[in-house]
């Protein structure tokens, strides 16, 4: 039996980027990762003949060369990555889109005070000060207390529709709450997003994994692939191994889990502080805040918030088209609703992205406009029975070009409602760009789509939650000695804060506590 | 090890951490702090690098003694006598 000095379940972006800092400093790391990929929420795949990531629009925090202070660089030394490796190409420029108003920003943050400035002339002082608090603010303290921020940002804005237009790319790209979001990942998401801006790799985020891959195996690390974990051994009071999905237990002084806080907890089961379905289950952790959150039941610890995502080939590259934006982030509705929707699919808000209108170096293979929406997992799941089709095809790609499919295609396959659905809201979600972008549909060539129920069967988060939980465990500690959360739940979202998660975690938990063991020896 | 080569030694690990910092004219008195790019995540690889290369142990609560080139040299010289330079 192997015994390691730290297990990581998951080879997201937080799991390797733990993994790299541990392998680095010579500890004895594994990484499980159930899937046969690794990359997690931020994947890749292949479909009919096409490379396509799951997840990356941009890579937000965009950093130029040597910027000091900033995540990005923060991250790149850490991991020992070079600024030329990452390879990035940042956006043209980018805009929110509500009826009858735009924002357009880029990585100059100029143009987007010139754009409020110019839209609603009434408020760019109350602007300029919201951005001076949010400069001030420190969002790495992990002991701060959590405020909301609409409550802020309305202190300084008298105008409901500006508030909303900000917040509206910020809980696109990471808010695990409905319609309000923390403070202090508010200011997380503001900076990443407006101070800094976006960029990605010409060859998007199969680059990225490569490299922390290539890191991570070359400073020793193991990766499993396929090897699901089924359950976290603890001896009632300290992690103390795993059980593998085969029956393998595999021993280890620290176990950090980016499995998600609801379903971390479902492995820990009733030796844990908060197994997941447990209402009925006697609390044991005392004043923790877990544990009030676990007597109100675990509801409210499951993320709500889970989307679609579409992904059209086109025929020509989208600016030939007229559409000039790199992302777009939209509201039909004068006001922004970012909850889950009572219908399969909200398509009256989303985000569309041309990774084309990056400036890279080279016009990528495909053409692609992304549709992102706002979808409710417990709707998709309901929908028809996904044993007519091989377990591995139930949700990745299967419906194809939805035109293709209504025209010929439907008589060959059962009638699922499942591909129903996608069909039905693959159509719905284009329509409902058409008052930000041109008509795009006739050029469209290749079609896939994914749903809540994708993103729950490839990367086991519960209800597809893409945020995770509402509630975040900004220190890492589970409430099991030994174990901890990373990435998502840890609460440092996406492709740079999901990494920052798991750099921080490393450090904090086994490289600080290892170099403070010493001591005592 | 001189001290010298003390400076040497911790130079050649900013210079692993962040390959674009200009380490060349570090002032050797002044905080690392005040004229790098280094905030407390980076000075935590600088105690595991000097443990990996070195076998030096540098504990918490001795961190202050590494704010500067000059400080760094008074606290490892003993700590560092006897070793070789890794680059
Ligand atoms: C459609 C979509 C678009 C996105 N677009 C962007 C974007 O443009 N920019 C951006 O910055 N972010 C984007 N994100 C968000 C970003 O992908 C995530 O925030 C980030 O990847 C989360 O990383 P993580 O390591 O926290 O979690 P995950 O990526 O979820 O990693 C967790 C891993 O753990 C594995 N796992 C779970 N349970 C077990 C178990 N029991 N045993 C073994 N393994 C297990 C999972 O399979 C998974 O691989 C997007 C996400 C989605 C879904």
């Amino acid at each position: 039996m192997s015994h390691y000095d730290a297990i990581i379940i998951g080879a997201g972006m937080s799991g390797l980027a733990a993994g790299i800092r541990l392998a680095m400093y010579d500890k004895k790391v594994v990484v499980l990762e159930r899937h046969y990929v690794w990359g997690g929420l931020n994947s890749f795949y292949q479909f009919q003949g096409h490379q396509f990531d799951v997840g990356l629009h941009a890579m937000t925090n965009y950093a130029p060369r040597g910027a000091r202070g900033l995540p990005l660089t923060r991250l790149l030394k850490q991991l020992r990555i070079r600024w030329e490796e990452l390879d990035l190409h940042q956006q043209g420029h980018s805009a929110v889109s509500f009826p009858g108003l735009k924002l357009n920003f880029s990585n100059d943050f100029e143009l987007l005070r010139s754009e409020i400035a110019r839209a609603f002339p009434g408020q760019i002082d109350g602007f300029d000060a919201l951005t001076r608090q949010v400069r001030g603010y420190n969002e790495f303290d992990l002991n701060a207390p959590t405020l909301n921020a609409r409550e802020i940002v309305e202190s300084h804005t008298t105008d409901p529709v500006l508030a909303d237009m900000l917040f509206c790319p910020l809980m696109f790209y990471g808010s695990a709450r409905e319609n309000d979001m923390d403070w202090d990942q508010f200011v997380v998401m503001f900076k990443s997003i407006f101070f800094e801006g976006f960029a990605r790799p010409q060859a998007g985020v199969r680059h990225i994994l490569k490299l922390l891959i290539d890191r991570y195996r070359r400073a020793g690390g193991e990766l499993r692939l396929k090897a699901g974990v089924s359950r976290i051994i603890t001896d009632g009071q300290r992690a103390t191994g795993v059980e593998l999905d085969n029956g393998e237990t595999l021993t280890a002084d620290n176990v950090l889990s980016s499995a998600g806080l609801v379903e971390t907890g479902r492995l820990v089961g009733s030796a844990g502080l908060w197994p997941a379905d447990a209402v009925d289950v006697p609390s044991t952790a005392g004043a923790d805040k877990m544990s009030a959150q676990q007597a109100a039941g675990t509801a409210a610890l499951r993320g709500k918030l889970s989307f679609t995502e579409t992904i059209s080939v086109l025929d020509k590259p989208a600016r030939d088209l007229g559409i000039e934006e790199t992302i777009i982030f939209f509201s039909n509705t004068e006001r922004f609703n970012y909850a889950q929707p009572n219908d399969l699919c909200d398509t009256s808000s989303g985000v569309i992205c041309m990774p084309g209108n990056f400036n890279l170096p080279r016009q990528p293979k495909d053409h692609l406009v992304r549709i992102t929406n706002i979808a409710n997992y417990d709707k998709w799941a309901a929908l028809g029975s996904a044993g007519l089709r091989p377990a591995h095809a139930v949700d990745v790609t299967s419906t194809a070009d939805a035109h293709r499919m209504s025209a010929s295609k439907a008589g060959q396959r059962p009638a699922l409602p499942y591909y129903e659905a996608k069909q039905h809201w693959y159509a719905r979600s284009c329509d409902d760009v058409l008052s930000h972008i041109p008509d795009f549909r006739p050029y469209v060539s290749l079609v896939d789509m994914f749903t809540p129920r994708t993103i729950r069967h490839y990367t086991g988060h519960e209800g597809g939650a893409v945020y995770g939980s509402p509630l975040k465990k900004r220190t890492g500690e589970s409430g099991v000695e030994g174990l901890y959360i990373i990435g998502t739940d840890q609460g440092f979202l996406g492709i740079i804060g999901a990494m920052l998660s798991g750099i921080s975690m490393a450090n904090r938990w086994v490289l600080q506590r290892d170099n403070a063991a010493v001591e005592t020896t | 090890m001189t001290d010298e080569m003390i400076k040497q030694a911790i130079i050649g690990i900013i210079n692993d951490i962040n390959p674009d910092e200009d380490t060349s004219n570090i002032d050797a008195a002044t905080r690392l702090r005040d004229q790098l790019d280094l905030d407390s995540m980076d000075f935590l690889d600088i105690v595991m690098e000097l443990r990996k290369r070195y076998g030096v142990h540098v504990p918490d609560t001795d961190y202050e003694h590494l704010a500067s080139l000059d400080s760094c040299v008074n606290y490892l010289r003993d700590k560092m006598a006897g070793k070789e330079l890794v680059s």
